[in-house]
């Protein structure tokens, strides 16, 4: 008899990832709502994928769907998008260079100085691919081989994606004291 | 700017820094790094970018949205596998308790599943625990140990953290300091079990977290005991309260702890 209450429910093993899965929504799209709706739409399918899931990393599981759902939903709003979703490597900068002034960022209030905002905007502004990269790792901590798996990218890809993230933050804080 | 690095190695310098490499591979690498500038750079410049990032910018789920996708998650299950307090609760969070789980996928499984449960309510929580709530409760338990959701109070004062529950609850809930029993209080939230809003205080055992869930019934009960996906729970009612202690301490601390705790004006 299967046991009711054992821990392989959907509850046990893809709610508690839910963070995980808003905060990548978060930053892959470019508001609050439409987050939500990616998150949302992300769970459901989860929801109906989950008898199917047999993998031990459902946190990489669910993190794939969210990355789908929400590149998904971009495809279908291309155009209301204000970053371009690019395979080119050295966008960042111009993207950099047209930094939004995020004041009408609902979600601004969160974040208590301004420099974090300042980040926030950084990373906000780098091109897709980086940014998604960027925060699998480092807001995530994904390893290597967990972001390739989520982002379907061969993990040498990774690896330049990772270091070009960080390279054009680091330019945009120098930029930053400069100023 | 060139995106690419210059030295074949910096990507290396990196994969050092996230702790992808090996410890000959890391090895190998210091000896080139002594002596490569490019390298040495590229390690102060992953250092400065990794420097800016911090915890606050975790997009944590707002309690709205939350609310709203378990509220989807809830209606997209079929109809005939709901429970029938489903539709009174305020929050979703409720009805994904217990046995549907193991039966929804399956439409044919449910009569099993239900069966499952009419068993297991026989055998195990017969008297006092209802089916249902023990799982409800860990797993309020194991969402609260998300990061972010243990305590909407932080407060090692009761006298702090208990009129924070004035008026989000129907009652007011017992905060008892048990510091010096080794269990300090380190805080309390407001969470939802059986379709009711309860208050829910948080305290600690060494590095260990053990939320007491209070909402009021009538009687007394005596302590009985549980266990479920590795989490203990100790509950009881006294004082006009249902009281459901649990963590993942061992058995006889959490006892131990529910002893303070009754023992506790």
């Amino acid at each position: 008899m299967p046991d009711p209450l054992s821990s392989d429910t959907f509850e046990a093993v893809v709610l508690p990832h839910l963070d995980a899965a808003h905060n990548l929504a978060r930053w892959l799209m470019r508001d609050a709502a439409s987050a939500e709706d990616v998150l949302q739409e992300a769970m459901l399918r989860a929801l109906t994928y989950f008898p199917s899931f047999k993998g031990v990393n459902p946190r990489g599981w669910l993190l794939q769907i969210v990355r789908n759902t929400a590149y998904a939903s971009m495809n279908l709003n291309r155009g209301v998008e204000l970053v371009p979703m690019t395979n080119g490597s050295d966008e960042g900068d111009d993207v950099i260079a047209r930094l939004p002034s995020g004041e009408d960022d609902p979600e601004t209030t969160l974040i208590k100085t301004r420099e974090r905002e300042r980040v926030r905007q950084m990373i906000a502004a780098l091109p897709i691919e980086l940014r998604e990269t960027l925060v699998l790792r480092e807001l995530e901590e994904l390893s290597y081989k967990e972001i390739a798996d989520v982002t379907h990218t061969p993990i040498g890809t990774v690896m330049s994606r990772l270091w070009r993230a960080r390279r054009l933050l680091a330019q945009a804080a120098r930029r930053d004291e400069a100023a | 700017m060139t995106a690419m690095p210059d030295c074949n190695k910096v990507l290396l310098v990196q994969a050092e820094l996230d702790g992808e490499l090996g410890a000959a591979e890391a090895a190998s690498l210091a000896s080139h790094r002594a002596e490569c500038p490019i390298c040495q750079a590229a390690a102060a410049e992953l250092m400065q970018a990794r420097a800016l990032i911090c915890d606050d910018l975790y997009q944590r789920t707002p309690d709205e949205a939350r609310q709203r996708v378990m509220a989807a998650l809830d209606a997209a299950r079929p109809v005939q596998q709901r429970r029938p307090v489903a539709a009174a609760a305020p929050r979703s969070s409720q009805s994904w308790r217990g046995w549907w789980a193991s039966g929804w996928s399956n439409g044919a499984s449910f009569g099993l599943g239900a069966a499952c449960a009419a068993l297991l309510a026989f055998f195990l929580i017969v008297p006092a625990m209802p089916p249902g709530l023990t799982e409800e409760i860990v797993a309020g338990h194991v969402r609260a140990l998300q990061p972010g959701h243990l305590q909407d109070v932080a407060s090692e004062d009761r006298h702090t953290v208990k009129p924070w529950f004035d008026g989000k609850l129907d009652f007011a809930p017992p905060v008892k300091d048990l510091a010096a029993a080794r269990f300090p209080l380190t805080g309390g939230r407001l969470d939802y079990l059986g379709g009711r809003p309860v208050a829910a205080l948080v305290y600690q055992r060494d590095k260990h977290v053990i939320d007491l869930f209070v909402w009021p019934a009538a009687g007394a009960a005596p302590p009985q005991t549980a266990e479920r996906q590795g989490y203990n729970i100790v509950h009881w009612s006294q004082d006009g309260m249902n009281i459901w202690a649990v963590s993942d301490v061992e058995m006889a601390q959490l006892k131990e702890f529910a002893a303070d705790w009754r023992n506790t004006p």
